[in-house]
């Protein structure tokens, strides 16, 4: 059964996400975008990360993809892109590549690593423990507001910056308009 | 059946990082080349919450919660310097931005 959701939310993902790269509009770009993100909040839920797989839906799904939805139709570029010109002389088979290069480097780095922690994880007994969905909201905010309360505040501030940032960017100065 | 190993995820998640990264290499539209970058932080979130289960640590989980509010806030900032940029433009390509250019 959890094999079964493995493959199935894997396969998701991994569909997704080559919608985003392969298809010409960039409104079913973003819809490829949600399914992807989904794909990730079954594997959140199947980790027993029950609070990031709905802060993944609410957070991704809902607020990021409506803003790039909203800025596509915004700017009007919801017009189909010409993918078969090469922009960049044999850019794509350089990118190809660089990409197997670096999914081979990955994989061999955590296949490598995996047998480390398997002797490493032993010592440790700060368990995630209990199936159940309150244990993992119960440890998640002892550890976010307890041990990482800083960290936490730090993030209310950079969230106040970007928005200053973004409204000062966005609006057109009064003056220079005329 | 067995259930999938802590490194199957890690494997599915070196996919995703990869195909992200593939896309912003190739593709010219900004907004896509966001979406790749989102691709490969989602890849990421996904490896840590796999290391917090098999660690049995809650730091794993906290840091995603992390990178989660640190990517809201990124796109926030980006698609208002898209919106600055191509509020004059018609077309929307990363190679058009070349008034720097010598």
């Amino acid at each position: 059964m959890q094999l079964a959701v493995f493959v199935v939310a894997s396969a998701m993902m991994l569909v997704g996400a080559i919608g985003v790269i392969v298809r010409r509009n960039p409104v079913h770009a973003a819809l490829s975008l949600v399914l992807t993100l989904f794909g990730v909040a079954v594997h959140f839920v199947s980790l027993e990360a029950y609070f990031l797989a709905a802060v993944q839906v609410i957070v991704y799904a809902g607020a990021i993809v409506v803003l790039f939805l909203f800025v596509i139709m915004l700017l009007g570029v919801d017009k189909a892109e010409d993918l078969r010109t090469e922009p960049l002389v044999a850019q794509r088979w350089l990118a190809g590549v660089a990409a197997l290069g670096l999914l081979g480097l990955l994989v061999v780095a955590a296949a490598r690593g995996a047998e480390l922690l398997r002797t490493r994880a032993e010592g440790l007994d700060t368990a995630v423990e209990g199936a159940t969905g309150d244990a993992n909201f119960q440890q998640l905010a002892r550890s976010v507001f307890g041990d990482y309360v800083v960290a936490f505040e730090l993030t209310s501030v950079l969230l106040v910056v970007a928005v200053v940032g973004t409204v000062m960017l966005a609006r057109r100065s009064v003056g220079a308009e005329a | 059946m067995p259930a999938p190993t802590t490194l199957s995820y890690l494997v599915v998640a070196a996919l995703l990082f990869v195909l992200g990264a593939f896309g912003v290499m190739v593709r010219r539209n900004p907004l896509i080349m966001f979406m790749c970058i989102e691709l490969m932080l989602n890849a990421v979130n996904l490896s840590f919450a796999a290391l917090a289960r098999e660690l049995t640590d809650i730091d794993g989980q906290s840091i995603v919660f992390f990178v989660l509010v640190v990517a809201a806030a990124e796109v926030v900032v980006g698609l208002g310097i898209i919106v600055a940029i191509m509020r004059n433009r018609s077309s929307l390509t990363a190679d058009d931005l070349a008034e720097l250019k010598g």
